[in-house]
């Protein structure tokens, strides 16, 4: 198996399994996963399910079926950078939309696409908890909030300047 | 201004550091009740507070402490439900990022009173940056004495670990926050068995949210009897509502909840009143699942007696002219809004957060969002309007969770309030695509404000 944590990323995952009782390793699956998709290039191929599994010593089917129930793991490769825009109501009547449309046509790519350059993809979600600083977007562990088309440059600016150091 | 008993020190520099917090007053509440009362006399305190969990339903939160089994050699847990999901709401995350001891504190007594020696706190994973700060605060708590072993001297042993999802908002439902927590799907349990006799790995588990459990501390500080002397009637101490939409002021405030709610929109100390000079169209005061009210049966009851921002009063009239506290996400629409296309994001919510166990609901939010898509687009018919209600009729109480009634009932108060706005879609379909319904069916004058 070539996916494997390094000595770091192992020192977290004994760190995360420790929170639950001896024998009730299987709690920890999510904060794993979790741990895994940041570790491995921001997905969850099925070799690194695989890998979790046999981590926790539980079946590769019982990793499956949590990571594609919950919507922050991603089973197909994203880009660097992945542009989470809510759409649910608070954030619509706040301007989502344009906001929205706004980040499609300055990416060139339409919900659910990367960029060719592999930095950018943009995604769809709901309610991320954020309705009094609406519109709102979630890149990587970030909320960006208030947004206004030149907030969006901004940060479009700011990726791509992060990406080339 | 208003009583503030959790946001008091929210303004206060530094006080997410323990030794801000700590110089403030904090944990006081800790050494009351774990040096100087009984087990019982916690919980007596806050049955007597009359405090109502703060998460949506409104369960006493003292009645719900006291239903938790206590067999001989089964650990016991408290997990703190921090997997604050309903749209509209942000309250929680706004307790935990700038007062994370607060909650610390409110768990430490709390886990005393339940005898949780490991207690958890399932935080939704998109906050990850506040799980963060809840692990730096525990490793504070934890370095000066609050947690750990023999915590004051007592033989009280606790621990507070942090949980974080993964972005499932049917995890914010008890039983499935407590799947997701043995790392699990999130699909809900059928109770009975509740959590507190079977809950987290099959222990007696009791699930509270973020706000109920900071509450602890100044009903600890205070006593009972005097928290319950704040608010009106079941409505007891003080509540975070989290406003937003289209108001001046949006964010998080706090309310001792014998305000109008005419007074929380329009008064400069809370909303600020509506942005650029609108009009209120409609609210819907409780977080996305509860019932959207037009403006004239918002401010006023049916009864024409004035509103107020309380359990009571917002619920007054059932669903018929009322609405519901919930979970204190208050969304205001103003005049421009369309209840056609709010509904449509709110059924697509619902479609997209159901579990996928109950036929009703994974198939109904489905068929909602279709029916209410097909109108929006102008290619709608007048039975499409028979056609949602009836879903919604056969979703509500035929479901496992209450997920099924949360997607239900933002779809029968849309049609309830603003059957004319949808006929319109379906009879202007092409004007519906350009323009908007606006204010035209109100049979009430709108309140403008002076």
């Amino acid at each position: 198996m070539s996916l494997q944590f390094n000595k770091e990323q192992m020192t977290e995952f004994n760190r995360l399994v420790a929170h639950y009782p001896e024998g009730k390793q299987k709690s920890a699956l999510l904060p794993v996963l979790h741990l895994a998709q940041d570790s491995f290039g921001g997905w969850l191929p099925t070799e690194a399910m695989d890998y979790v599994a046999s981590l926790l010593s539980i079946e590769p089917i019982e990793v499956y079926e949590v990571a594609t129930f919950y919507s922050m793991y991603h089973l197909k490769p994203m880009g660097k950078f992945i542009f989470e825009v809510c759409q649910t109501g608070p954030c619509m009547i706040s301007g989502s939309e344009n906001i929205i449309a706004y980040i499609q046509r300055q990416l060139g790519i339409q919900p659910g696409e990367t960029t060719k350059d592999g930095l950018f993809s943009l995604k769809l979600v709901e309610c991320l908890g954020a309705c009094g600083y609406a519109p709102m977007m979630q890149v990587g562990k970030i909320y960006k909030e208030h947004l206004t088309k030149d907030k969006v440059d901004a940060i479009i600016a700011e990726y791509r300047l992060q990406a080339k150091a | 201004m208003g009583v503030k008993l959790l946001l008091e020190k929210a303004s206060v520099p530094g006080i997410r550091s323990y030794d801000v917090y700590r110089r403030e007053g904090g944990y006081a509440a800790v050494e009351k009740a774990l040096k100087e009362m009984s087990i019982e006399a916690i919980v007596e305190e806050v049955k007597k507070s009359g405090l109502r969990g703060r998460g949506g339903a409104g369960f006493p939160a003292g009645m719900k402490w006291s239903f938790i089994a206590k067999p001989e050699g089964v650990p016991r847990h408290l997990v703190c439900n921090a997997d604050e999901s309903e749209p509209g709401t942000f309250k929680d995350r706004y307790l935990m990022e700038f007062l994370p001891h607060l909650l610390i504190e409110g768990l430490i007594i709390s886990s005393f009173a339940l005898g949780s020696n490991d207690t958890y706190i399932y935080i939704r994973g998109e906050y990850a940056w506040v799980a963060t700060i809840l692990e730096e605060a525990i490793l504070e708590a934890t370095k000066n004495g609050w947690l750990g072993k023999n915590i004051l001297g007592t033989g009280f042993d606790c621990m507070i670990h942090v949980h974080r999802g993964a972005g499932a908002y049917i995890c914010g439902e008890e039983t499935a926050l407590i799947e997701s927590l043995e790392g699990k799907r999130g699909n809900p349990r059928i109770k009975p068995p509740f959590p507190a006799i079977q809950g987290l790995w099959m222990r007696p588990t009791v699930v509270n949210n973020v706000e109920t459990l900071a509450a602890i501390v100044p009903i600890i500080k205070m006593g009972g009897e005097e928290y319950a002397k704040i608010g009106v009637g079941r409505s007891t101490g003080t509540k975070l509502i989290s406003a937003c939409g289209n108001i001046n002021k949006p964010g998080v405030y706090e309310i001792d909840m014998t305000i109008s709610v005419e007074d929380f929109i329009y008064s400069d100390e809370y909303c600020g009143g509506i942005a650029n000079g609108k009009k209120l169209k409609a609210c819907i005061p409780g977080g996305s699942s509860v019932p959207i009210l037009p403006a004239n049966l918002l401010l006023k009851t049916a009864k024409g007696e004035t509103r107020y921002m309380n359990y009571e009063s917002l619920s007054d009239g059932g669903f018929a002219t009322g609405s519901m506290m919930g979970s204190g996400g208050f969304i205001v629409l103003d005049e421009d809004q369309c209840i056609v296309k709010n509904t449509l994001t709110l059924a697509r919510f619902y479609r997209h957060e159901s579990c996928g166990q109950c036929s009703p609901c994974r198939e109904g939010t489905g068929w909602m969002e279709k029916i209410l898509q097909k109108i929006e687009s102008g290619k709608g018919e007048m039975s499409d309007i028979d056609l949602l209600w009836d879903i919604q009729i056969k979703i509500e109480g035929n479901t496992i969770c209450p997920l099924g009634d949360a997607a239900a009932w933002p779809v029968a108060a849309a049609i309830r309030h603003f059957r004319d706005e949808f006929e319109w879609h379906i009879n202007h379909k092409e004007l519906a695509q350009t323009s908007n319904f606006g204010l035209q069916h109100y049979a009430d004058p709108i309140h403008v404000p002076a």
